[in-house]
């Protein structure tokens, strides 16, 4: 059973990372450990860059997960991977939805949105991290909204690390109001069964 | 089982849990959520007033009649509310009385980063603060019962750290809702000088009495490790220090202001090397050393931002850092991305419109304060709450006529009832040529929509009376009142050309509901569509820099249906009719 873990949730605003967040929140005290969630609140709406930080384990203080420490990274979105990737740790998991966003200063033609990302951070990581792509919007539309690629990707890390499946499945139902409920079971299952379908990731 | 609540959120739930009855606040980030979160317990009086100092008055007169009251806000806030603060300090409590503060070192969404407990020091109040949610709670609860028994308010000064991050907490039994008799006590009620200077003696008692009993009803947490190190540590930054230091001596304060230099002392004398450590000022730092307690502090640490780990180890044990696992210097710099105006917003063409006329822009604080940035431009100064009027007022009184002739406020609905309306007041009768740009959205938009006084409902979304802008305008005295719609640039264009060229004061309220707001937003069937036939790639819809609207790979703008709000702006701009279907909203 799982007693300590660093997760960082990166996106776009709107992508759901901060439901994410609470979740795992709830998670973390259904396997009876301490846990401490921090969020950045403000810029759902306005296409910023949203980090949120879930540690979880025996006994939690800081509430951030700082640069090497991270376990698991959940990338929502290409740019915000590379964004963020410094934060992961030796041995660590990073799951990147295969999705772009172009952030203005590309649309304005300021800046390139930079190519092969996925490739590149694989390359990078070696043998030291193990980074995986999954199409998790693709998933989210599968299984009825979009905006449900929280819950793809959270399924995938679940079935990624072998976590006690039920526990998630619970705190979904927790978590969502009744309506929303069945499409995100559905889009965690779609996440899971892309994971299941490959050889287990080691942390 | 524990809850996980937000920091804000449990800063509410002891708020209840004491019996509070009355909550006024004004919004601000990181503070908002705890009158939000209040709200939702119907048997407390929550409500949104137009400033702080207004909410902070109404908790000391709900305090007075005999009820525990609270007010919240961020610490700019508290500079608004400063005068009732340093005042209520002497005249005590009836009912507890309670004022949440919440910094924000880092400035994730802020003007200045203040350290707030310099108000603790200079109003002469007892001030905690928590280091997580379940103190969040736990501190209000004792900041309510320390109010009562030494007659005082207290401060509960939070960080966006504590106020945003979520954390397990155990319930609170909780207390009745009483109310005391009302006493009418005039030497201790009515400040006029021969009362005060009686008070005045009183708070210096009260003071020194609660520096004596401060160890004990302080809520400290004094633990002794096996190393030399001993540090000195309150509310965010203690988090760090048990993090980093699992060896050191650990004096963790809960009550900050005043210190209890007598068992500080007596933990300065177990260590080898006394340090502090705390995000901002030296505040505690300087106490210790006026006591001639030898200690370190600023001469190791910034007074700069937010702390972190990794920051303790380096200063203070010299560990390596965790490694990365993937070298940062080996990948390609990810471009930024900042926040920007939302997808729909109606105000967004205003900014649109300024940056054409190239006029100078006094700013206020708002979403509307992103008009500074990429694409508009359209922004010279940001100060604070209610500056852009007399900010503008001044420029004009400084200037010739050409430079004021050029010359606007800009500010918001809520900004302006919040403390702009005295400055529209000031420019009338102080007659001002200025021009002034009140937008509108019917809502306090950029801490997550709040009711105001001029949006119809209250914090639980009940109608209330709603102040008409114009007439309140006209009243004030403003020459001319006009209302253009923001989204129509041209007209925007038109009206403000025409006033700044006018003497005395004009009011141009541009008014369009917040695009995010139910009555704003378009329904799926007005998304945005692209005929790509039509389209010459000219990106004239990019360069409005609508969060919906992106350029794709091939140079067609790429339109984001969950995001499109069909608020028209890049088919109003689009000159090929390409763009179509952002259906006009009801």
């Amino acid at each position: 059973m799982i007693s300590q873990l660093n997760l960082v949730l990166a996106g776009v605003g709107g992508q759901g990372t901060l439901v994410a967040g609470k979740l795992l929140g709830v998670v973390a005290t259904r396997l009876n450990l301490d846990v401490k969630v921090s969020e950045v609140h403000g810029m759902a709406q306005r296409g910023g860059s949203v980090i949120t930080y879930v540690r979880m384990a025996p006994r939690v203080h800081s509430p951030i997960v700082e640069s090497g420490c991270a376990d698991v990274l959940l990338a929502f979105e290409e740019l915000e991977a590379l964004r963020w990737s410094h934060l992961l740790a030796e041995k660590g998991v990073l799951l990147i939805n295969r999705n772009q966003v172009v952030p203005m200063s590309v649309s304005m033609g300021k800046a390139t949105y930079p190519e092969n990302i996925i490739q590149n951070l694989q390359q990078a990581a070696g043998e030291k991290a193990l980074v995986r792509a999954l199409p998790a919007t693709e998933l989210a539309l599968q299984a009825g909204s979009s905006r449900a690629v929280n819950m793809v990707m959270i399924g995938a890390m679940c079935a990624g690390l072998e976590l006690p499946e039920p526990i998630f499945r619970e705190a979904i139902d927790s978590v969502f109001p009744e309506k929303l409920r069945a499409l995100n079971q559905q889009a965690f299952s779609l996440g899971s069964a892309i994971m299941k379908d490959s050889k287990t990731l080691g942390i | 089982m524990k809850d996980i609540l937000l920091g804000n959120e449990a800063i509410a739930a002891g708020a209840y849990a004491a019996g509070v009855k009355v909550i006024s606040s004004y919004p601000g980030t990181p503070s908002t959520e705890i009158t939000e979160a209040a709200a939702r317990y119907e048997r407390i009086w929550c409500e949104w007033a137009p400033n702080e100092k207004v909410g902070l008055e109404v908790a000391i007169g709900a305090s007075m009649a005999g009820a525990r009251a609270m007010s919240c806000m961020k610490h700019v806030g508290l500079n608004v509310a400063a005068d009732p603060l340093f005042t209520s300090s002497y005249t005590g409590v009836h009912g507890g009385l309670v004022i949440v503060v919440a910094d924000d070192p880092g400035m994730h969404s802020s003007q200045n980063e203040q350290d707030s407990r310099h108000y603790a020091r200079a109003a002469k109040l007892p001030l905690f603060e928590p280091a997580d949610s379940q103190e969040c709670q736990d501190m209000v609860l004792a900041a309510f019962n320390l109010s009562e028994q030494y007659d005082t308010p207290v401060l509960v000064r939070l960080t966006t750290r504590v106020s945003h991050s979520r954390s397990p907490v155990a319930a609170a039994d909780v207390q009745g809702q009483t109310v005391l008799p009302y006493v009418k006590d005039v030497q201790k009620n009515v400040m006029m000088p021969a009362m005060a200077i009686a008070r005045h003696k009183l708070v210096e008692e009260r003071m020194a009495q609660l520096s004596q009993d401060a160890g004990v009803v302080g809520r400290h947490e004094v633990t002794y490790g096996s190393g030399s190190l001993g540090i000195v540590t309150s509310g965010t930054a203690s988090q760090y220090v048990k993090e980093a230091l699992p060896d050191a001596s650990v004096f963790k304060l809960g009550l900050v202001w005043p210190l209890p230099l007598n068992d500080l002392r007596a933990f300065a004398g177990k260590v080898d090397r006394l340090v502090i450590v705390e995000e901002l000022d030296p505040i505690i730092e300087t106490e210790l050393r006026a006591a001639g307690i030898a200690c370190e502090g600023k001469a190791l640490f910034t007074p700069l931002g937010e702390y972190s780990t990794s920051l303790l180890r380096r200063v203070l044990t010299g560990e390596a850092e965790p490694v990365a696992a993937l070298d940062r210097e080996a990948l390609t710099a990810a471009p930024p991305r900042p926040p920007v105006m939302c997808a729909g917003c109606p105000h967004k063409g205003l900014f649109m419109a300024l940056s054409r006329l190239k006029v100078i822009v006094n700013g206020d604080i708002g979403c509307y304060t992103l008009g500074a940035l990429n694409p508009t431009n359209a922004m010279d100064t940001c100060v604070c709450m209610g500056a852009s009027i007399g900010m503008a007022h001044g420029m004009d009184k400084a200037s010739d006529a050409a430079l004021s002739r050029r010359t606007v406020a800009v500010i918001g609905d809520s900004t302006f009832l919040h403390s702009g309306m005295t400055s529209l007041l000031n420019s009338v009768y102080n007659r001002s040529d200025s021009t002034i740009l009140i937008l509108d959205n019917s809502i306090t938009g950029m801490t997550g929509h709040q009711q105001n006084p001029a949006s119809g409902r209250d914090i639980r979304l009940h109608e209330a009376p709603a102040v008409d802008l114009a007439e309140l305008c006209r009243v004030l005295g403003a020459a001319t009142v006009r209302e253009v719609d923001p989204a129509d640039t041209k007209q925007v264009e038109k009206a403000v050309a025409e006033e700044v060229a006018r003497n005395g004061v004009s009011v141009i309220i541009a008014r369009r509901p917040c695009a995010l707001i139910p009555s704003g937003k378009g329904s799926p069937q007005q998304v945005v569509r692209l005929d790509r036939d039509r389209c010459t790639r000219c990106r004239a819809c990019i360069r409005i820099m609508c969060p919906a609207l992106t350029a794709g790979p091939d140079g067609f703008p790429v339109i984001d249906p969950t995001t499109c709000n069909g608020c028209n702006l890049c088919v109003r701009v689009c000159r090929f009719g390409a763009l179509s279907g952002g259906g006009e909203k009801a």
